[in-house]
């Protein structure tokens, strides 16, 4: 899956279920103070991550670290790169 | 003793969103009654008709507050903010402390219960659970979401007695506010309709299954043909405010509340009594500090079923004989459950503000059983100064409120 269409799901996913304004969604964008979400909404923005991506991520330590749309971005990247190298390690 | 009145309505019924859609629609004796046809799709499930609240958008609540709101809390805030706008309640009120909630439902919502489970109970894992799913499914759902909406800062209560529920948490916020300890409280009831409801009633048997092709004809309070509950949704709240702090803000007032009673009756867990009926309604007038003979109108209970109408019925004969007017408005709004006790309070207080009195519909041929009580069939001109707003439930929860009309002696 190419960066581009990551971002897109990403993108569409967060603005269906917290009925973001799609302008407002530029990676430098602040989850709590540009885009108005808080703790219940970073829980459910990780039930959405798992099930568009189909990986398991609650108990990863980076999410901690997550504070910008861009982050998440990075973050589901670099988790599916990770993936692929687990998967091409293993076969 | 502070004296309490109410100064705002607020009601989503299955007529639509505002007191006034659900006056128009009494007083036009129309039924809210309609056939759901996907209750057949439920094995053993006989009855296919409901009233079902319409007109609604919950897009008028921010997500932010929506998002742990089910269909009940929805309601709920919508009829808290019609009750706030119009009683002119500020947010400075909402914030002083001195204003708190009571609004209860039958159970948590029985549609976010039935998602969880049914992900659940096939998934065996927590994987698809969002954050937000508590805030639904607890007992106090809606009187937290108000109170999270409006920026309530009081007491909050959340009664819970089915039937009862609305009245009891009428009753307790009067209290609350008789006793002092609250000079504001946003009263009421709210529930949302889900298969279960209707079945809760067809398994004991009271439940309506034989006009589903004619569900304008059902429920049938007091008459011969009546075969049962139509199970229904909305929610209705009412502020009750010391009169003193009315009079201060220069609110409007609608009515008084001046007697409460709830008790507790043991004969049965299910089935209705009329000893215990008529010890509720002899202690609300006691509260009250009124006779009989001082009473005008009673807003009875009567959802339709066979056993409880006729234990109603008897309890007011015994208590009033043939000289106090009796309606039902099941016929029209069907049994809109944790909300009937405020839905039919505003109703009450809307006829006597209206000089009019709503028939019981679907009264055709009273029940010899159900006899001895002055039915109201047709819609009647009357300046009601007392009234009385019966509510029963399973669980053996009964409950009354006695309202006045307002006297402007202060």
């Amino acid at each position: 899956m190419i960066d581009e269409k990551v971002i897109e799901i990403i993108n569409t996913s967060l603005a269906n279920e917290f009925e973001l304004d799609i302008e407002k969604m530029v990676p430098d964008a602040l989850l709590y103070e540009d885009l108005g979400l808080d703790s219940l909404d970073r829980v459910d923005t990780v039930i959405l991550l798992e099930q568009a991506f189909k990986f398991k991520i609650r108990e990863e330590e980076e999410i901690r670290q997550i504070r910008t749309l861009g982050d998440i971005h990075t973050f589901v990247i670099n988790k599916i790169q990770s993936l692929r190298e687990t998967e091409g390690a293993i076969q | 003793m502070r004296r309490v009145v109410v100064t705002g309505m607020g009601s989503i019924s299955p007529f639509g969103k505002g007191v006034d859609i659900l006056m128009d629609a009494l007083m036009a004796n129309r039924s809210a009654i309609i056939a759901v046809p996907e209750l057949a799709d439920i094995g053993s499930l006989r009855t296919r008709v409901a009233a079902l609240v319409t007109g609604v958008d919950p897009k008028e609540i921010p997500r932010k507050f929506r998002r742990s709101m089910s269909k009940m809390s929805v309601y709920a805030t919508l009829a808290s903010q019609e009750a706030i706008t119009m009683s002119h309640i500020t947010e400075e009120h909402c914030s002083s402390g001195q204003m708190g909630v009571s609004i209860g439902s039958t159970v948590g919502s029985p549609i976010a219960t039935h998602e969880f489970y049914a992900d659940f109970l096939r998934s065996n894992t927590l994987d698809n659970i969002r954050a937000t799913l508590f805030f639904q499914i607890m007992n106090h759902s809606c009187a937290s979401n108000v109170a999270q909406v409006l920026g309530i800062t009081g007491r909050l209560l959340a009664p819970s007695s089915a039937c009862s529920t609305s009245t009891q948490a009428i009753g307790y916020g009067y209290e609350m506010i008789a006793f002092g300890k609250q000079d504001i409280m946003l009263c009421g009831g709210s529930d949302e309709f889900h298969p279960l409801s209707a079945a809760t009633f067809d398994i004991i048997n009271a439940a309506s299954i034989n006009y589903n092709e004619r569900p304008h004809m059902t429920p049938r309070p007091f008459d011969i043909n009546r075969d049962g509950v139509v199970a229904a949704e909305g929610c209705g709240v009412l502020i009750l405010e010391s009169l003193e702090s009315a009079v201060n803000r220069n609110a409007p007032v609608f009515a008084e509340l001046i007697g409460f009673s709830t008790v507790t009756d043991h004969s049965s867990i299910a089935d209705p009594n009329a000893d215990s009926i008529e010890s509720c309604i002899r202690k609300a007038l006691g509260d009250a500090s009124i006779n009989p003979d001082e009473a005008h109108y009673i807003n009875a209970h009567a959802t339709g079923t066979i056993l409880g109408d006729i234990a109603e019925a008897e309890a007011i004969a015994r208590i009033f004989g043939s000289s106090i007017a009796v309606s039902s408005l099941k016929g029209h709004l069907g049994h809109t459950m944790a909300a009937s006790g405020a839905l039919e309070t505003i109703a009450t207080i809307g006829m006597m503000n209206r000089g009019f009195l709503i028939p019981t519909r679907n009264l055709d041929n009273i029940d010899p059983a159900c006899k001895g009580l002055r039915h109201i069939r047709n819609i009647e001109q009357s300046n009601i100064e007392v009234a009385i707003k019966n509510n029963f439930a399973l669980g053996g929860v009964n409950s009354c409120i006695v309202i006045r009309r307002y006297k402007h002696d202060r």
